[in-house]
């Protein structure tokens, strides 16, 4: 790193940030080794509780736990604010731009977004044209990947309007916290977080389709099954809510509706929260051979019978493609100007991009369009010679697919090491909830850290851990 | 609930029920094995595998070399036998994460500490040293996901499809045991039993853990027809095949009641529970052990295929 980076917990000089002051004054006060045995105690509990996560492509395909920190990352009350203002404009432009997609396509006809970022882009559903989504809500549930570089510059790195995941950890997290230190939360007050499956069912409910009569909607969360990385989260919501976990092989289209084999017989679902994405969701409409979704969905869907959440093609809307025109859709379709900015990113596409990106590939991250996970990119700085010139073909031939950015240098949080507490680099992903009745983000979200030394990749798939986020009650 | 929840339930139930129960079997022969010549002890364990049905897939593994500690590790934890204590375990916990939602924290929690436990306990061979720690070990973690069942789920269908699970599971390794061990139990020449008698018995009712039960309320008297009639026909006795009917009475008869109909699965059950009732040992005595056995087998299959159609676990 050629900057020094921000450390959220203390000043360059070592003084403690006010936002970490209640905390160190707990923690100063703590036996030496607690950190220690706590740590051993989460982790047992984390396996009882079978909080774990499936990786892909692991020959040995074991659960695996996802490393959990006990150091809290803390936001003041004040910088959640200004967060929050941000992400609520952010979230509100996402859905008016998916809805002018899939209508008039204002933003292009203005000149404001090439249409080639839409002609046979896959994350565009045709199936969806014309079609308005149960109460207008495409997006009802989105995870805004947020970095940190200074006291006041946080950055959107990602907007994740498919099927965001992490949640459960953001709730079990606390949970584990307040398990292992709860005299530190009577010291410190932490806005609460527990209560987003209640809000989660309740905005879901709202959304129920036309074809909905009754008192109160069925809600199903749809899942691709066990095997899947993410199948505890997917059970763990459904357990949170009350409602039925089902699997594409549970349902069926039937009168018009979308039915569940129950043991006394079809009965129908109102919403359904899938966790499968859209290429799996209806082999009638999509991928043929899917047996994870519903045959004939898509047209139950469109008629009226059935809420989907998120609404198929939502991901036009996070393509990192799209990503980089994010300052000019908030802009065009709230007339404000951004509150969030964006992470400076190069398209490939464009000629002059690509020369630079190619001629500084050494300090850049190259990420691909549609990749995720953290996935077929390239960090830069810690590429060998040999990775870059491999890498740097492949963006000549597609340079279509990728986006380039700076390698920026994240905020630390300290982690708990063997030698004591050590800074790591961290992300922030809150999630947000979408409903008629507005927009409902949970105080804090996600934490990951690069548990590695000096390390910038924080995904779960390649090493990365979380901790509890809070913000500060005022 | 969702029909492949109840599937899910149902087998998490049968397997969990199927490996306490077979963790008995290996104890009973063991202790058998124990008091006996090598021949004699070889041929107690063929019955072992012969009663779980596992003597082809043995002989694939070992051929004719059947000696204990090969057998108990074959039942217990061999990679080969897709029906081992631990293959159950691992489908019991499958089982459970499949229908997480429907089942209490507490309740996974204890499938997933068993399936941790045992896990570790089989990652290393058996020795006729260690067995007796292995199968208690098996043994706690069956009564402790059974205590967190009844202290913590709700009484309704999920509940009682897991009862269902339990009890059409337990009938039927209660039966098959009486159906491979019948033999001991005809009536001798003797009236009075020899001593191996006495040891053969002892051991049809260690398989069952009822050795304690029936000399308790037989002063101590061992009777080849007392015994049969306490496996069969004694409803206190928790896994004689009266007492698991009487049990999926109150099963069946809270999911006609809840779902306000009854099924084809009902008329299988009554007449079978009908049957049970009517009859005395000397009846089944006078039909022939043997047959009874191989009906009530037939009967508690056809109920368990019947459940499965008649609410819908599989499309």
């Amino acid at each position: 790193m050629t900057t020094p980076c921000y450390d959220e917990m203390r000043e360059p000089d070592g003084t403690v940030r006010p936002a970490y002051d209640g905390y160190r004054q707990w923690l100063e006060a703590q036996p030496p080794g607690l950190l220690k045995r706590k740590g051993v105690e989460a982790e047992a509990f984390f396996r009882r509780t079978g909080i774990t996560f499936n990786v892909y492509g692991a020959a040995d395909a074991e659960e695996r736990l996802i490393p959990f920190d006990p150091v809290p990352r803390i936001i003041t009350a004040s910088q959640w604010r200004k967060l929050s203002r941000g992400i609520d404009q952010r979230v509100r432009a996402l859905n008016a731009f998916l809805h002018d997609l899939y209508h008039r396509q204002e933003i292009v006809r203005a000149g404001r977004l090439p249409e080639r970022l839409l002609q046979g882009n896959a994350a565009y559903l045709p199936q969806m044209a014309g079609f308005t989504p149960p109460g207008g809500v495409y997006t009802h549930i989105v995870g805004i990947d947020l970095v940190r570089t200074g006291e006041d510059d946080f950055m959107v790195l990602e907007d994740n309007a498919r099927t965001p995941s992490g949640v459960s950890y953001m709730l079990e997290n606390r949970e584990t916290m307040m398990a292992m230190f709860p005299e530190l939360f009577t010291r410190v007050r932490v806005r609460e977080v527990s209560d987003y499956p209640r809000r989660l069912a309740r905005s879901l409910a709202a959304c129920a389709p036309a074809a909905f009569a009754g008192d109160k909607p069925t809600v199903a969360v749809l899942t691709p099954g066990i095997y899947n990385s993410a199948y505890f989260e997917h059970a763990f919501l459904a357990d949170q809510m009350g409602a039925e976990l089902v699997e594409g092989s549970d349902l069926k289209v039937e009168g018009g509706r979308v039915a569940m084999r129950t043991t006394r017989g079809w009965q129908p679902v109102d919403v359904i929260y899938r966790r499968v994405d859209d290429e799996y969701l209806d082999p009638l409409s999509f991928n043929p051979d899917s047996v994870l979704g519903v045959a004939g969905i898509m047209d139950v869907y469109r008629a009226g019978g059935i809420t989907i959440a998120n609404a198929p093609g939502t991901g036009i809307s996070d393509d990192k493609a799209i990503y980089s025109f994010m300052p000019e859709i908030v802009e065009f379709y709230t007339g404000e100007k951004p509150i969030l900015p964006n992470v400076p990113t190069w398209r490939c596409s464009e000629p002059d991009a690509l020369a630079y990106v190619l001629d500084n590939l050494a300090e850049l991250v190259v990420k691909e369009v549609h990749g995720s996970g953290g996935y077929g990119m390239l960090i830069g700085p810690t590429s060998s010679k040999k990775e870059i010139a491999t890498f740097a073909a492949k963006l000549r031939a597609r340079p279509d697919n990728y986006i380039a950015q700076p390698t920026l240098s994240l905020s630390t949080v300290p982690i708990f090491t063997k030698a004591g507490l050590a800074p790591r680099h961290v992300d922030l992903r809150p999630f947000v909830l979408v409903s008629p009745h507005g927009i409902d983000i949970t105080p804090g979200g996600l934490t990951r850290v690069a548990l590695k030394k000096g390390s910038l990749v924080v995904n779960s798939s390649q090493g990365g851990g979380t901790k509890d986020s809070w913000v500060l009650d005022d | 609930m969702l029909g492949r929840s109840a599937n899910g339930i149902f087998w998490l139930f049968r397997y969990l029920e199927r490996a306490e129960n077979t963790v008995r079997l290996i104890e009973a022969g063991f202790r058998m094995a124990l008091t006996r010549d090598s021949g004699a002890a070889s041929e107690e364990w063929r019955s072992v595998l012969i009663t779980l049905g596992m003597q082809h897939a043995y002989a694939a593994r070992h051929g004719d070399d059947v000696t204990g500690a090969h057998v108990f590790n074959f039942v217990l934890r061999d990679r080969d036998n897709p029906a081992s204590v631990m293959a159950m375990i691992e489908a019991a916990r499958t089982n459970a994460r499949m229908v997480r939602t429907g089942i209490t924290r507490e309740v996974w929690e204890a499938v997933n500490e068993s399936w941790m436990k045992l896990r570790e306990i089989f990652a290393r061979p058996v020795t006729e040293t260690r067995l007796r720690d292995v199968l208690d070990a098996v043994r706690r973690q069956a009564t402790q996901v059974r205590g967190a069942i009844e202290s913590t789920m709700l009484r309704n269908d999920i509940y009682h499809f897991a009862g269902i699970g339990t009890f059409v599971e337990r009938a039927d390794n209660t039966a098959r045991i009486l159906d491979v061990k019948y033999y001991v139990l005809l009536p001798s020449l003797s009236a009075v039993g020899s001593s191996l008698d006495n040891v053969q018995w002892e051991n049809v009712l260690r398989s069952v853990a009822g050795e304690r039960a029936y000399r308790w309320l037989n002063a101590g008297q061992m009777d080849p027809r007392g015994i049969a009639s306490f496996l069969i026909l004694d409803q206190r006795f928790p896994r004689s095949l009266a007492f698991c009917y009487a049990q999926l009475q109150a099963n069946m008869g809270f999911l006609a009641n809840e779902y306000g109909f009854e099924t084809e699965a009902h008329a299988i059950y009554q007449s079978g529970y009908g049957r049970l009732s009517a009859l005395t040992i000397e009846a089944i005595f006078e039909q022939g052990l043997h047959q009874f056995i191989g009906e009530f087998l037939a009967c508690n299959n056809r109920l368990a295929q019947q459940i499965q159609r008649d609410y819908r676990f599989v499309e």
